[in-house]
């Protein structure tokens, strides 16, 4: 549980105290403050495609939609499986968590193979109009942070092995499945705009 | 309990004395005190101040004579849009941060902030960022010269073609200062939300706290938009993309809405504190509580969700739909109610109170006055059919000028002068003082007064040269931008030579109410150390006779004492 304390532990703390629950504060913040950019990737993308007048770039017909569906299955699915991997946590069952955990990070890894693959394979680049440039920028900017999110997990998983680290439950694994699920919300939506809303007028 | 906190070894408890000039090289160190943080702020911003002041009396100077004849026009090009860049990235974020840093923790009765490191690195990243910038004056083809909103298409032009170009470094500087800023941001709002002295409700908190809480909020919000668009920039410029390109598809103004989405809520990111610092001096000096003081607090976040909304105010001429526009006019004159509110609370204040003109107050008040008339000229740039008539010329220098600097720098001149004593541990001369207002205020009315009629009368703004029809404008602002600059010379001499050999200051020089002023002067690394007071009343309770914290005689002995 987080404390609830607006004015709590203050009183009679000498020094520099470590507070857990001011990290999750700040990193909660955090994420709020990403997800605007996020936002602004997404707003830019749904304007450029409603007034672009040639959206497509010359021999493309449009994104195969097939891989990326597997693909997002697993990224979401993924989210569970760490999920879960806290619930061991919290139960003190510190092989469970790093099963969960470790499970979390190969799919993520799949994930970030599965987009390298159908990168490799598309007919245009980053340069082939506004449609390429979207394209590539809004699923880049999102695999830096599914890449920075399996690091962390590793970072997490390294130090389960510590003693005595995780007794107390650790705002580390929160705050990193925290940002998990948000990578993941950013995925679905991202998925939708990109490969689901093909067609334009 | 009481009778152990008058416990004689705790009233003697010695104290390290930060700030203190005999130990001023831990201002140049990786420190994680937020008042060495604080003073390293502003003191590096003072800095940036003189350099941004430095291009601009070069511009001025350029200006005094219609044809182009001192600087090149390309070069006057790189001045401006230099000169725009250093004033809000190196000194004016920089300088609140530096305020927020010394008051958010002592008003609020933290020990320091929430993360400390983070803090310092924060700090650490302006140089970084400043080198940066500063160093594209030192490569081919110059510094960044699109102005500092570098628009596309002009700022994604790299006729010389290199990679590191002026406005690479620019876009580069720019995300530099954004990640410092978000650091700054999390850190202050988690502090505020976290770390408040037992008893400080959200209502007993300093208006400085609202506003400070309220600006960085803005900045949590806005400062990504900026980023995205700044990353998209920089690949149209670098990596050839397209997406502000129109002959690939792309829209030039989609990075408007990007850049003002921020820079509209910017600009109370910068003010909104400088309401903070109007409603601490005020109060002092006229020994009042201010007035309203409920609905001052409350406006601050009403400014911050107007000022989301209103940045199309900007984009009036650039294409925007007629119901667009209409619709920004009235969110933007919405946004004269809250701060309204906050202008009728200071009169308020004011109103048949014994004033006493310090230099703080001084600085306040003429800040004050000046804010009332750039907020007028600015409901007038907020009316479409006028905006259209002056936008680009002389008369959006002159609105933003006397809000920036006429109202921000004063304010923040004004909250030197006032918490100088608290936290450098000295007292400033005030006859000094009152020669730097004096200056200031002659020297920015006749900078940027005469600029208005410049405006009106069809003056554009960023070219070097101009019909000589408005030369006698002109003229005059040059002689006050000059005067500004002479202006500089009693501020530095009066913080060096006070600091250094001032007057030893005591704990509460001005008889102020609030958390800051329980604490010696300087304040103890760790502020209240292990113990921290009791809120019990409303900030600003002058001639009312309440404490402000349970036991407060203690607390005002021990700052005395230490
Ligand atoms: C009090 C209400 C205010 C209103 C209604 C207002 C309105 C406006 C409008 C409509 C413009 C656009 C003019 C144009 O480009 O043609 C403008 C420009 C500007 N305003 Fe204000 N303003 C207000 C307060 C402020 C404040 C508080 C600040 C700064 C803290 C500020 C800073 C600026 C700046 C920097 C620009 C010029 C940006 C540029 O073109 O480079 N304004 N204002
Ligand atoms: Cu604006």
């Amino acid at each position: 549980m987080t404390s609830t304390n607006a004015d709590l532990p203050l009183k009679h703390v000498p020094g520099h105290i470590k507070h857990d629950g001011h990290n999750l504060t700040g990193f909660i913040i955090f994420l709020c403050s990403e997800s605007i950019i996020f936002l602004a990737f997404f707003v830019g993308y749904a304007l450029l495609k409603i007034t672009s007048p040639e959206w497509l770039p010359e021999g493309v017909e449009g994104l195969e939609t097939r891989m990326p569906l597997i693909n997002t299955v697993i990224l979401v699915s993924s989210s569970f499986v760490a999920y879960f991997a806290e619930v061991y946590l919290h139960k003190k069952n510190l092989w469970g968590f790093r099963a969960m955990w470790l499970l979390t990070m190969a799919m993520g890894s799949y994930f970030v193979y599965g987009q390298y693959v159908e990168w490799s394979e598309l007919a245009f680049s980053l340069s082939s109009g506004v449609f390429g440039g979207t394209f590539y920028l809004l699923t880049g900017f999102h695999g830096l942070h599914v890449i920075t999110g399996i690091l962390l997990m590793g970072l997490m998983l390294a130090r389960s092995f510590s003693p005595n680290n995780y007794d107390k439950g650790e705002m580390g694994v929160t705050a990193v499945s925290l940002f998990w699920h948000f990578v993941d919300v950013i995925w679905i939506i991202l998925y939708v705009l990109i490969y689901v809303w093909q067609r334009t007028s | 309990m009481t009778s152990t906190k008058y416990d004689p070894r705790v009233l003697k408890a010695p104290h390290p004395v930060p700030g203190a000039p005999d130990n001023w090289k831990r201002f140049l160190s990786f420190n994680t005190d937020a008042k060495v943080i604080g003073i390293q702020y502003i003191g590096l911003s003072l800095f940036f101040l003189l350099v941004g002041g430095l291009l601009a009396m070069v511009m001025r100077g350029e200006l005094i004579t219609p044809p182009a004849d001192l600087v090149d026009p390309s070069v006057y090009n790189g001045l401006y849009t230099m000169h725009g860049t250093v004033m809000l990235f190196l000194f004016l974020f920089p300088v609140l941060n530096g305020f927020n840093n010394l008051l958010i923790p002592t008003m609020i009765g933290a020990p320091d902030m929430a993360f400390p490191k983070l803090n310092a690195a924060a700090f650490w990243l302006v140089p970084v960022f400043a080198v940066v910038l500063l160093s594209s004056f030192f490569i081919p083809g110059g510094p960044a010269s699109s102005g500092w909103w570098s628009y596309p298409p002009v700022s994604i032009q790299n006729p010389l073609g290199h990679l590191i170009n002026g406005e690479f470094l620019w876009i580069l500087a720019v995300a530099i200062s954004g990640v410092s800023s978000i650091m700054g941001a999390i850190n202050f709002v988690t502090t505020i939300i976290r770390m408040r002295a037992p008893g400080m409700g959200f209502f007993k908190m300093p208006v400085f706290v609202w506003t400070a809480w309220a600006a960085q909020t803005l900045q949590l919000i806005g400062l990504p938009a900026l980023t995205g668009g700044a990353i998209m920039l920089l690949f149209d410029l670098s990596f050839g993309t397209s997406f502000f390109r129109p002959e690939g598809g792309g829209d030039p103004v989609l990075y408007q809405h990007f850049f003002w989405f921020y820079s509209h809520p910017a600009v109370y990111v910068m003010v909104l504190p400088v309401f903070g610092i109007f409603s601490e001096v005020i109060t002092v000096y006229s020994r009042k509580p201010l007035f309203g003081y409920k609905f001052v607090a409350l406006a601050s976040f009403i400014i911050t969700f107007l000022g989301l909304i209103v940045w199309v105010h900007h984009m009036f001429y650039t294409g925007t739909p007629q119901w667009m526009r209409n619709l920004v006019m009235i969110t933007t004159m919405l946004i004269a109610v809250p701060t309204g509110v906050k202008v009728f609370a200071w009169l308020g204040t004011l109103w048949g109170a014994k004033i006493r003109l310090t230099t703080p107050m001084l600085f306040v008040l003429g800040g004050l006055v000046n804010f009332i008339f750039g907020g007028i000229t600015g409901v007038m740039l907020g009316t479409v059919p006028i905006d259209i008539h002056v936008g680009n010329t002389y008369f959006v220098v002159a609105h933003f000028h006397y809000i920036i600097f006429n109202t921000i720098g004063f304010g923040i001149f004004a909250g030197i002068y006032h918490w100088f004593p608290k936290f450098t541990g000295r007292m400033y001369y005030e006859g000094l003082g009152k020669i730097h207002f004096t200056l200031t205020f002659i020297g920015a009315t006749l900078n940027w007064l005469p600029l208005h009629w410049a405006g009106l009368y069809g003056m554009p703004r960023r070219v070097a040269s101009y019909d000589p029809e408005f030369a006698l404008w002109n003229v005059i602002a040059s002689i006050g931008a000059f005067m500004l600059g002479v202006a500089s010379i009693p501020f530095i001499l009066n913080i060096v030579s006070s600091w250094a050999r001032g007057a030893k200051a005591p704990a509460n020089p001005w008889r102020a109410i609030g958390l800051e002023w329980l604490l010696p002067s300087p304040p103890p690394a760790e502020n209240f150390e292990d113990d921290i007071p009791t809120v019990i009343s409303e900030p600003y309770g002058y001639g009312l006779g309440k404490p402000l914290v349970e036991d407060e005689e203690f607390y005002v002995r021990r700052s005395m004492e230490a």
